[in-house]
């Protein structure tokens, strides 16, 4: 337990300090937020009816781009191997690093996203619904994120196969999402509990996958 | 199953099939295309345009079947180490791509005369759509990695992946938008289609499930022997 803490703190420190941390990814949220108004026209009307929506596509964006970050460099320099040869089961290391990106990544884009819809004219009582989706919907896009990672985590061009790899999954939790914010804010809503039932479930699976898959180019 | 870990053994037994299932599969389409384009009456509602339904509906059953057929070999290639499921599951994919593609064209050409539009944003036709993204995944993930052996290894996982998501993805997309018609032969109480009608669509569904086989058959055959010159290249270059 404690080996998987420091791996933790590890990567949420490289993460701190090496840049394309929070802000990176935050900076990229913000011109993708500056771009779509341009794109669409300026009309308040026609953003308004957008902008959970946009919201929510830029959120798979963003993490979708920072997903190779969760392997890459560590199978580069060699140091997966060594978590892979440790006496931690290499599920609970890629879920721990899963982790680390969720936390840097996910959660707080999750969390600043809705403020930021205030940029696009997203209607008061849509933020709380949508803040909370949006965070539900983050562990599971973290998750699914670490699949594709690991699946192409030696691949010369991995980032293209990775939107390909792991977009389609991210469907239901779009749905899901979306459908959350025009429904009523209540806990009990039932695309918010879809949505935490996802999050259960890629818990348990995409650790087994993403070690698999790491498990195949560690050989 | 065991029997035909042995690749030449698993040749013999191609060679002597295909054959039969291509006389099989041109039997059937014969039979079948007659009684779809001239035995079964014309819609009373959507005139000759319903003759598209047995084009298009056996497409988009094998589509889903073959994604299944992937799902399970790669299954086995985890489970059994079975050396011909890798061989299986990869030659599948274009197959089922393909069939994927043909319901979509064809449901597209049907929905352009019924709902006034090439395409619109319902429930099975996204569905269908991210059914062929998650095809075009497969084939992409194979194409990425040279060293077909890592390349398997890796397949297997995305094939697996998508197959647990397959139903999700469907659920969802329902709850999300729906303007298709609802199942009409597989439900409670028998199927709510007329006999003229329904016997040729059986028919057309034989004939593309033996079309896919035998297909299939040959695309194992020919990658079988891709990896033989493979090895067989490699042991020459290290020769010289």
């Amino acid at each position: 337990m404690n080996a998987l803490f420091s791996l933790l703190r590890r990567d949420l420190l490289l993460a701190a300090r090496q840049g394309g941390g929070v802000g990176t990814v935050l900076g990229f949220f913000l011109t993708v937020l500056v771009l779509l108004p341009i794109g669409i026209g300026p009309d308040q009307a026609t953003l308004q009816r957008l902008a959970p929506g946009m919201l929510w596509i830029t959120l798979l964006l963003a993490v979708l781009l920072s997903a190779d970050r969760i392997f890459q460099q560590d199978f580069e320099d060699g140091s997966l191997e060594v978590m892979a040869m440790s006496a931690q089961p290499l599920e609970l290391v890629v879920l721990t690093k899963a982790l680390a990106h969720w936390l840097t990544t996910s959660l707080p884009l999750a969390i600043a996203a809705p403020f930021l819809g205030v940029l696009l004219n997203l209607k008061t009582e849509v933020i709380w619904p949508l803040l909370l989706s949006m965070v539900l919907g983050a562990i599971s896009l973290s998750l699914l994120a670490s699949i594709g990672a690991s699946l192409t985590v030696n691949l010369k061009r991995g980032g293209l196969l990775i939107s390909i790899l792991v977009l389609p999954l991210y469907v239901p939790i779009l749905v899901f999402g979306i459908s959350a914010c025009s429904g009523d804010a209540n806990i009990v809503n039932p695309s918010l509990l879809i949505l935490s039932a996802i999050a259960l479930a890629s818990l348990v699976l995409a650790p087994l996958a993403s070690a698999a898959a790491l498990r195949a180019y560690l050989k | 199953m065991q029997k035909f870990a042995n690749p030449t053994r698993f040749l013999k037994f191609a060679n002597t099939a295909l054959p039969y299932v291509w006389s099989i599969t041109i039997l059937l389409f014969a039979v079948g295309l007659y009684g779809a384009l001239v035995t079964s009456p014309a819609d009373y509602q959507q005139g000759e345009t319903v003759r598209i339904m047995f084009v298009h509906v056996p497409a988009a059953w094998l589509a889903m079947m073959i994604y299944s057929v992937m799902a399970l070999a790669s299954g086995v290639a985890i489970i059994f180490r079975h050396p011909l499921a890798d061989v299986a599951a990869k030659t599948a994919a274009p197959i089922g791509a393909v069939f994927c593609f043909l319901a979509l064209a064809t449901g597209s050409l049907w929905g352009k005369p019924m709902w006034g539009a090439w395409w619109v944003w319902d429930a099975r036709l996204t569905s269908m759509f991210v059914l062929m993204l998650l095809y075009l995944g497969y084939i992409a993930i194979w194409q990425a990695i040279e060293e077909p052996n890592r390349a398997g290894m890796v397949a297997r996982i995305v094939a697996l992946v998508g197959f647990i998501n397959i139903p999700i993805i469907k659920f969802s997309v329902e709850w999300w938008n729906s303007l298709h018609q609802p199942a009409s032969v597989l439900k409670m109480g028998g199927p709510s289609i007329d006999r003229s009608i329904l016997w040729p669509l059986l028919v057309m569904g034989l004939a593309y499930t033996f079309l896919f086989l035998a297909l299939h058959l040959v695309s194992m055959r020919s990658e079988i022997s891709a990896r033989k010159l493979r090895t067989l290249l490699i042991a020459r270059g290290n020769q010289s």
